[in-house]
């Protein structure tokens, strides 16, 4: 009952900071719409039990990409100036597009989702058994995509000194 | 008049408690990242400022990120596909988004302006 509460008021501020960040025509605004919706996003991951997710996403997203949006936004816009749009023919496609995939997709998962699961409940997961599971080389152990991810940021870290730099 | 009003009271109690009882809907978190998703596709494609492009693709990843984590735990509970996939999904979106910037600023050096139009085609040399 109190889950259901607490979920039906997230998503509903999930959905209008979700529709104000791509409508709004202040670009720090949009900004901030989307931090609303990450840490909304967070909430739900907490509400589904995962919390060392929850935790991942507001330090990587809420803490570091936000900051990096807006040192991005301040850099490079006059404050308080309005940002300009596309054609209004071109926004009358985009939204024909979002709107039928929105119809296709609200019209499978609205007939053919609720047939194949039960709900189960579950005790939370142990940080143990994320260490463990991150940490080995066996079925289902994650530590090829740990290495993989570790030299991916070490190129990004340098491809973006590389490309950022003054000349 | 007292009994209708009374009868009407409980009809809609008896919705309220049997729609909030129970788990979550698995519909309700589909229905919320479908939501995100157009959201982001909409913005993608009707917006011309290269950061709004990418607050648009943080949605989409937003949300497909949220859809892996809802899937594994209402259709395979106890296991942690789903929840890695997302893990790394994040890390990956961070490092996209550090280098996009990165380029955006260049771009803003250049040309003075981040919108995608003519003037972004000569950025060669």
């Amino acid at each position: 009952m109190a889950e259901q509460i607490i979920f039906y008021i997230i998503a509903t501020i999930i959905v209008f900071s979700t529709i104000m960040a791509v409508t709004t025509q202040k670009i720090i605004r949009s900004a901030t719409f989307l931090l609303f919706v990450l840490l909304g996003t967070a909430g739900l991951y907490l509400l589904l039990d995962y919390h060392f997710l929850m935790a991942v996403q507001i330090a990587v997203y809420a803490g570091g990409v936000m900051v990096l949006f807006i040192f991005a936004i301040l850099l490079t816009h006059e404050p308080g100036v309005d940002v300009k749009f596309e054609k209004p023919g071109r926004i009358f496609i985009a939204a024909v597009a979002a709107l039928a995939g929105l119809g296709i997709c609200g019209h499978i998962i609205f007939y053919n989702v609720n047939k194949f699961y039960t709900y189960v409940t579950q005790s939370e997961f142990q940080m143990q058994d994320i260490g463990m599971a991150m940490m080995g080389t066996d079925k289902y152990q994650y530590l090829l995509p740990f290495e993989a991810i570790s030299v991916l940021l070490l190129a990004c870290i340098i491809g973006g000194i590389m490309i950022a730099r003054k000349r | 008049m007292g009994r209708l009003e009374g009868r009407i009271i409980n009809i809609m109690g008896d919705f309220i408690t049997s729609f909030l009882s129970g788990p979550v809907p698995i519909e309700a978190y589909l229905a919320v990242s479908t939501i995100m998703f157009f959201a982001g596709v909409y913005g993608f494609l009707s917006r011309k400022n290269m950061l709004m492009v990418l607050v648009s693709v943080e949605l989409m990843l937003n949300a497909a990120d949220l859809n892996f984590v809802v899937f594994n735990r209402y259709l395979y509970p106890g296991q942690l596909e789903g929840f890695f996939f997302t893990l790394f999904a994040i890390g990956i979106a961070a490092a996209e988004t550090a280098i996009a910037i990165a380029i955006i600023i260049n771009i803003y050096r250049h040309v003075k302006s981040i919108y995608i139009d003519e003037n972004i085609t000569k950025m060669k040399n």
